[in-house]
């Protein structure tokens, strides 16, 4: 075979990274390069998607693999053993060289490098390590490092990554352990979970070193993700949102992603192949943030699921809950306490907020509130104002139609 | 008389001077010089009377006036001064959110910065090779007067590297050490083009998945009208008209599939711990299909029985043994066919040591129909046979009388042909005899029909 140049090797690397819902950089710690002699790049807090692909996501980072040669043979994985596609192997100096091209353009925060299993785990996550390292030691990179872990690697390398990137991350790719066993035969559950556990101390000990020592050395200032495949499985959302919150609770996790299933090609027998569910990778990750911002317990998220433990796809989950406990509703905007208000269906966190200091300085009427949100017609029937009472819409039968249907983007980090 | 459209300072100490003067925000017509306005007004900045007081505005409407000040809204000048009069007689009235001033003027720092956060994003520098070495030129077009303010994050970040973005109303030159300033400039100035330029088009192309396409929230957050100054922007049109074929050469590439028995194992293993309904807490165990898994004909019955969640298998008790019966005299042969329930897990009520049957819901029903899509995803019958009204809601998705089903052909998807007919439980409960030989030879010569089908 003709030896692979750097543009064909890009494009097999990122094509089979494409399957991976994280791009995020952001909530990591602020780096400069004003005033040092060498090096480049910056961090913000927040995070900065550099353009958007036409499937909505945003290209925050450079996002390939190492290679994706595997000795693996996860069935929902395009990079399996038994996969026919092409394969292709960067070597180190190649990824460093192109992080450092795309980020001197402008096209990106920095590198999300996760690779296939070749040789051993261990040999693997030295090879990935060995990036980070290039990236921040021979080149003063202050950008951002997104690294995936390998579950089963040595735990020094694992320290080693933490040094050097801002995030890890490790996928328990599936929201059930029998899932996982269909699908990842050869990835163990319990080995995950045990991996996270203890990239969660290395990150508490982190945390605690810089409390003592200024000068200790960050480790994952932004912290540990992971992500799981929806539609893949037997899960139905009321599993997926438990999984998510003990995930988050028991881990300390940043963010949990979702990943609607995409038909791969050339994918195993054992997959449906069907579009991949959006609709209600959507809605998991609005109910992510119902746990997140707007302190909904996993089940009460539960609670908005149908008796097929699925959550709507016509409506977001808050208005199903709102719909489901009527009688919590209408609240007075003049009156509610902010943890009731944040349960409006319409209200976000920040008009919430601008409610609550508005209060001060006057009686809200409906037109007050109508500034403060984007559209006052979804939140109409949940709210009192002094100069509007939904008596008659509340108890309507045929209320969910008449909401309108506009839902908040929620998938970008 | 403001000397350029950004300078807060210059507005600030313009508008400290009226408001002390007490001149009405309507007396006012602020201008930027160079730019139209009203030819008769006068530059003229009235001097604060010495009696009149020194007074202090909220650090938040400085902060908001930072901003408003950067959009390109001919009124901002006098919205500011609008609000700073207010302030000045009651400075906490800044905190009122839902004023309408206020969420005018939020609404403009809002604007900005996300035109602000949209250059930090959208800049595309191109290297150069000039006497001095290499040097990096972007050519941006921003929606608001930001690229003064905006200088300082391209600072930060490429402090080591030599670099200039143009704009149509400025330019901003970085040697390495000073920061100059220049006029604006246009898109021809700019360098055309940048080797790295392709690898990064390539990399945008293939990191889109066209399986999932999105195009209104690719537009919502990368809007047309940055599109002209980005590279990978030109590939979109052509990313979006190919998606669907390559979303369908992804699936279609897998067929024929491999290893269905493997897949079949497998995906009964992962039903066997199935929680998807409350269902499995009672019943003994899972009961899955059965049958070779490249069968031509499928059975789908409802539910299984108090023996069929005992012995683990489909179709065993009485109603299956009458099933078997009529199988034999319609002439098909089960051992060829792929049988199967639309629920899986045996649901009853408990009179006393037995346990009675009850129908499975509508929820249990949905929550099921995940077990038997994978299941035809497999066996991919031609001909599908569903045998009573809870196999005719799983597979057509709405609960319908057997009457208004049974002799019609059922569109169940992917292909597959299906005819209803009724579940061999509902022939042993009929108590009339002669009625029950009629129901039995109808039920043989559906079984026939699709059989044939």
């Amino acid at each position: 075979m003709a030896q692979l140049d750097t543009r064909q090797k890009l494009e097999i690397l990122a094509d089979a990274a494409k399957y991976d819902a994280s791009c995020a950089s952001s909530g990591t710690a602020k780096r400069d390069s004003a005033g040092k002699a060498k090096g480049i790049g910056s961090t913000e807090g927040m995070g900065i998607c550099h353009a958007y692909a036409p499937d909505g996501r945003c290209i925050s980072l450079l996002k390939i693999l190492l290679t994706n040669s595997c000795i693996f043979d996860c069935h929902y994985c395009i990079n399996r053993k038994s996969s026919n596609v092409r394969r292709a192997r960067f070597t180190a100096k190649e990824v460093v060289d192109l992080t450092l091209a795309f980020y001197r353009r402008n096209y990106i925060e920095g590198l999300f490098l996760s690779s296939g299993i070749i040789r051993s785990s261990d040999y693997t996550m030295e090879q990935l390590v060995e990036v980070a390292r290039s990236l921040r030691e021979d080149h003063q990179f202050r950008g951002y490092i997104h690294l995936k872990t390998i579950p089963d690697a040595d735990p020094r390398l694992i320290e080693a990554a933490g040094r050097h990137a801002d995030r890890l991350s490790i996928n328990v790719e599936l929201p059930t352990d029998p899932g996982l066993a269909r699908l990842a035969p050869e990835k163990s559950a319990s080995g995950i979970r045990a991996a996270m556990g203890g990239m969660k101390a290395a990150i508490e000990d982190g945390h605690d070193a810089k409390k003592r020592y200024r000068s200790a050395p960050a480790f994952a200032p932004a912290g540990q993700s992971t992500q799981m495949i929806v539609g893949a499985d037997a899960a139905n959302d009321s599993d997926i949102v438990r999984t998510a919150a003990t995930l988050y609770d028991r881990y300390a996790l940043r963010r949990v992603y979702y990943s609607a299933f995409s038909p791969i090609p050339d994918a195993s027998a054992v997959l449906p192949l069907s579009r991949p569910p959006l609709m209600r990778e959507h809605r998991l990750y609005q109910s992510d943030w119902l746990m997140r911002f707007y302190g909904y317990k996993p089940a009460e998220v539960a609670a908005a699921t149908d008796d097929a433990g699925m959550l709507p796809l016509d409506i977001d989950p808050k208005l199903a809950w709102a719909l489901k406990y009527r009688d919590a509703f209408p609240l007075d905007v003049n009156r509610a306490p902010r943890e009731a208000l944040l349960r409006v269906p319409g209200l976000g966190v920040k008009a919430v907020d601008a409610i609550l200091v508005s209060r001060k300085w006057r009686r809200l009427s409906l037109a007050d509130v109508g500034r403060l949100t984007v559209s006052i017609a979804k939140i109409r029937p949940f709210i009192v104002a002094s100069d509007w009472r939904p008596t008659a819409l509340i108890d309507r039968l045929d209320l969910k139609p008449r909401i309108k249907r506009e839902q908040l983007e929620l998938f970008a980090a | 008389m403001l000397p350029r459209p950004d300078d807060i300072d210059a507005w600030r100490d313009a508008a400290r001077a009226l408001a002390m003067a007490d001149v009405a925000p309507a007396d006012i017509v602020w201008r930027v010089e160079g730019e139209g306005g009203d030819l008769f007004g006068t530059a003229a900045t009235p001097r604060p009377t010495p009696t009149a007081p020194a007074f202090a505005v909220p650090r938040r409407f400085v902060d908001l006036a930072q901003s408003v000040i950067l959009h390109r809204d001919p009124e901002r000048f006098a919205l500011l001064y609008t609000m700073l009069c207010r302030l000045k007689d009651d400075p906490a009235r800044i905190d009122d959110e839902s004023d309408p001033l206020r969420r005018r003027l939020d609404l403009l720092a809002k604007e900005v910065r996300r035109d602000i956060h949209k250059m930090r994003a959208f800049v595309r520098f191109r290297e150069v090779e000039d006497a001095d070495g290499e040097r990096f030129v972007a050519f941006f077009e921003p929606e608001h007067h930001i690229v003064r303010a905006n200088a300082g994050f391209f600072l930060h970040r490429f402090a080591t590297m030599r670099w200039s973005i143009l704009t149509p109303e400025l330019s901003i030159h970085w040697d390495g050490t000073t920061l100059t300033e220049a006029p604006g400039a246009t898109r021809a100035d700019a360098p055309g083009d940048d080797p790295v330029e392709a690898l990064w088009k390539g990399y945008y192309a293939s990191i889109f998945n066209p399986a999932r396409l999105k195009v209104d929230m690719m537009v919502k957050e990368m809007p047309r009208r940055y599109w002209a100054n980005m590279p990978e922007t030109a590939l979109i049109p052509g990313l979006i008209a190919g998606a669907r074929a390559r979303e369908i050469a992804m699936v279609e590439h897998t067929a024929p599939r491999g290893d269905g028995a493997t897949a079949w194992e497998k995906l009964r293993e992962e039903a066997s711990h199935c929680t998807r309904c409350p269902l499995h807490k009672c019943a003994t165990q899972t009961v899955f299909g059965e049958g070779p898994i490249d069968a031509d004909l499928m059975f789908v019955g409802e539910q299984p029985g108090d023996q069929e969640d005992l012995a683990g298998k489909p179709f065993v008790g009485p109603a299956g043994q009458l099933f078997d019966r009529a199988m034999a005299d319609a002439g098909v042969d089960r051992a060829r066919a792929y049988v199967t329930n639309a629920v899986k897990h045996f649901k009853y009520e408990q009179r006393g040591k037995r346990r009675i049957h009850s129908k499975p819901n509508a929820g249990e029903v949905k929550a099921c129909r995940w077990w038997i899509d994978q299941e035809r995803r497999i066996v991919r019958p031609k001909r599908i046979i569903l045998l009573g009204t809870t196999a005719v809601h799983s597979l057509t998705g709405k609960a319908q009388s057997l009457v208004s089903v049974r002799d019609r052909v059922l569109d169940v998807g992917d292909g597959a042909t299906a005819r209803a007919t009724v579940h061999p439980s509902y022939l042993l409960r009929l108590p009339d005899r002669e009625q029950a030989e009629v129901e039995y030879a109808r039920f043989v010569e559906d079984l026939a029909a699709a059989a044939r089908l």
